[in-house]
């Protein structure tokens, strides 16, 4: 493979605010070379004429507005490469306050890199990520302890919180790949095996991001795309009706026979189109794709198309369990409608019942919404029906966000797709319970195992 | 797929949720080779089509072949190309070759023109393509949005940008607070007058771009191209304060190899642009105000 068609990563680095997340990005660019040149001195420079003095987070944290506070407030992109492939580095910002762009950036990654600060041990925002983490579906994920330097690199002060960090996450379900002990600012286990710390047998953090994997598309699997658009452009002459969309999972070909959700119309694949490039007769996932249909069918955007001659883990359903993270200014309650934005479709939502708050310990039953920040498992309730699934089964087609007037104010993952409605929500349940008693009244043979008892019920 | 595969299907994406999601959309081109694989993107999304005005804002101090290579291609693609321009600050020569800070230029032949053109509130020069003319609008309806090639490795501010940016109503970015954007689910729910961009290349590199360029086949304009004097334009700009780099690159392919191995593996792209040099955080100043 040549050069330039190196595989890329994205990895979010996470972690409590001052625990030294930025440094180590710093770090990580200046040791691999990744830097343009005249950058480090350029900002050392500025450091001497301010007094100020030189941190290699000042590398990162570009904004105006950072540099005076000395915190990261959105999630900087940053480039670099190892020999094995060009890296995508997601500095989260650890501070409350931007735990959305701490999401934005996260949501965007294949890995995670998670910092604790050993001056400060295990913090509120080392849980929370934590938990956000797993929240998010991310699975690989290294823990690094920084700022051994500061205890003489004492191998009993990074197995504490080792210990501590570990049987955490161990609740929520997620295994870290490694735990490794670092200095930030000194370099020091990141791109090579420290001396200070020989009583450390694992990888550097260089070593264990290249041994991460990027989720490797199946081509294999059930098919389905979510329908993004359908154009019909007149000029020149173009009769074409095409139906566009990304397509989340597995292979179509010409011919194939397809089935939209939740319209339940069908169809047949008549041409794969592309402009520029040759004639195409299929499409794999991941694809920005389009198709003309042999059959003329209206359906909307927003629908699922899936083979209709092929099983798939896509349900039509107008409720799903799921876990949330609440960021909205106003919270997150039952009195009112939402929308909820899944694959290309937009449904009106409300919330039905918060099953339990994520990562508290609060043995509060009785919840009356969902604050800013705050994590829960809760069933949602769809005006109309959506096609959907289970985030293990597609991820595209099982994660939502919530929009709340004109703000972004919440995200998740489905955890199931609901079929019966909870107690004391069926629909039309008042029209069938007077039904049933004018049944039972005026035809009372037909309910012989209830005998007389309730013949004093009245409608 | 491979790196530009993805690269591809993602911005292409983020083409078609802009496209469903505004009535008023328009694409920013600046002539330069990110707006023009952005263009060429847009055809692959509709399929030979463009459904987008392309707005270009004409500082009058654009190195000249700029200007004949716009005109040249807005014919060939049938585009519908659309001009807006300061012409107070030019006939009143606020600008930097009259003595005006280069900043002070950006702003008022960059910034203000963009801002006054997407609002309608200034002429529109128009390029009707059916007809091979150009024609004026002293007033138009505001563009709800504009879909700009920004890419996160070109300096700091930019490597902050959300892919849909909201605007206030005077077109200012708050880079502090700005909304969660969660995997591909883009928010594009904004309230009447907000004024959005929108920015699918984000994800892209200048390297990225070049292996695109040399992968599709996509014609871009020469000048970043070695003519035979050993020189080349690496960014494109306005001529008083964008210089050529040494170089003897003549196609894509020897550009890629510059930026993998060659003369430019650590050299800033922009460092031809002399308006990035003047004191930190002078191009974030700039985009708070509505700069690209």
């Amino acid at each position: 493979m040549s050069e330039q068609l190196l595989e890329r990563m994205n990895i979010v680095i996470a972690g409590h605010v001052d625990h030294g997340k930025s440094t180590l990005v710093g770090r990580l660019l200046a040791d691999t070379h990744s830097l343009p040149s005249g950058k480090i001195e350029k900002i050392r420079q500025s450091c001497a004429e301010n007094g100020r003095v030189f941190e290699y987070s000042m590398l990162l944290d570009a904004l105006e507005d950072e540099q005076k506070q000395g915190i990261t407030i959105d999630s900087a992109r940053v480039f670099f490469k190892s020999e094995k492939r060009e890296y995508v580095l997601i500095d989260a910002p650890g501070h409350i306050e931007f735990l959305r762009n701490m999401l934005s950036g996260a949501s965007r990654a294949a890995a995670a890199v998670l910092v604790i600060d050993a001056l400060s041990g295990v913090a509120e925002n080392s849980r929370r990520h934590g938990l956000l983490l797993s929240l998010l579906g991310i699975e690989q994920v290294i823990v690094l302890v920084n700022k051994l330097d500061r205890f003489d690199y004492d191998e009993s002060v990074f197995r504490q919180i080792k210990n501590e960090y570990e049987a955490y996450l161990a609740t929520l379900n997620v295994k870290p790949y490694a735990i490794v002990p670092v200095s930030a600012r000194e370099g020091k286990n990141l791109t090579r095996r420290a001396e200070e710390m020989s009583w450390y047998q694992g990888k550097t953090v260089l070593e264990l991001l290249d041994s991460f994997q990027n989720s490797v598309a199946d081509h294999e699997a059930f098919f389905s795309m979510h329908l993004q658009d359908i154009y019909r452009f007149s000029n020149d002459n173009d009769d074409r009706r095409i139906y566009a969309g990304t397509v989340t999972s597995g292979t179509i070909r010409i011919g194939d026979p397809v089935r939209f959700l939740p319209s339940n119309k069908e169809a047949h694949i008549k041409s794969i189109e592309s402009w520029n490039a040759p004639t195409k007769s299929q499409s794999s996932t991941d694809e920005a794709t389009g198709l003309t249909l042999v059959e003329d069918i209206y359906v909307k955007s927003g629908e699922v198309m899936v083979k209709s001659d092929e099983p798939s883990p896509i349900i039509v359903t107008q409720r799903i369990e799921a876990n949330i993270i609440w960021l909205g200014q106003q919270p997150l309650t039952f009195d009112r409608p939402y929308l909820l934005k899944l694959g290309s479709a937009k449904a009106r939502v409300w919330l039905e019942k918060i099953e339990r708050k994520l990562g508290e310990d609060s043995g509060a039953e009785d919840y009356y919404g969902l604050n800013r920040n705050e994590c829960g498992c809760v069933i949602l309730k769809f005006q109309d029906p959506m096609a959907l699934t289970a985030f293990k089964d597609n991820p595209t087609l099982g994660r939502f966000v919530i929009v709340d007037g004109y703000n972004a104010a919440g995200g998740g993952i489905v955890l199931q797709g609901l079929t019966h409605p909870t107690e004391g929500e069926r629909p039309d349940a008042d029209f069938e319970d007077a039904l049933f008693l004018l049944l039972r009244k005026h035809f009372p043979h037909r309910f012989p195992d209830l005998g007389n008892k309730n013949q004093d019920y009245t409608i | 797929m491979d790196k530009l595969e993805k690269l591809e299907a993602q911005s292409i994406f983020i083409l078609r949720e802009a496209y469903r999601s505004f009535k008023r959309c328009c694409m920013l081109w600046s002539i330069g080779k990110d707006s023009t694989v952005l263009l060429w993107l847009a055809k692959k999304a509709f399929y030979g089509h463009v459904p987008f005005d392309l707005l270009h804002i004409d500082t009058s101090l654009k190195i000249p072949e700029m200007i004949t290579y716009r005109d040249q291609v807005a014919k060939a693609l049938k585009l519908r190309l659309v001009v807006g321009q300061n012409q107070k600050a030019l006939s009143e020569q606020q600008t930097y070759p009259n003595g005006k800070t280069r900043i002070e230029c950006c702003k008022a032949l960059k910034s203000e023109a963009l801002n006054h053109t997407l609002d309608g509130t200034w002429p529109r020069r128009v390029y009707d393509y059916r007809a091979d003319r150009w024609e004026s609008y002293d007033h138009a309806e505001p563009y709800q949005a504009a879909i700009v090639g920004v890419r996160s490795d070109e300096e700091g501010s930019r490597s902050k940008e959300r892919v849909f940016s909201a605007r206030d109503e005077r077109s200012e970015w708050d880079a502090g607070s700005q909304p969660p954007e969660l995997w591909n689910l883009y928010k594009t729910e904004f309230a009447p007058k907000t004024h959005v961009r929108v920015h699918p290349l984000l994800d892209w590199t200048e390297l990225t771009i070049w292996e695109y360029i040399e992968k599709e086949k996509i014609p871009v304009i020469p000048i970043y191209f070695d003519q035979g004097k050993g020189i080349r334009y690496r960014s494109l700009g306005c001529y008083p304060c964008t210089s050529p780099v040494e170089s003897s690159a003549q196609t894509p392919k020897d550009i890629i190899e510059e930026l993998v191995s060659g003369k430019f593996k650590n050299i800033a792209e922009r460092s031809g642009r002399a308006q990035d040099q003047e004191g930190g955080g002078t191009l974030e100043q700039l985009r708070k105000e509505g700069y690209m």
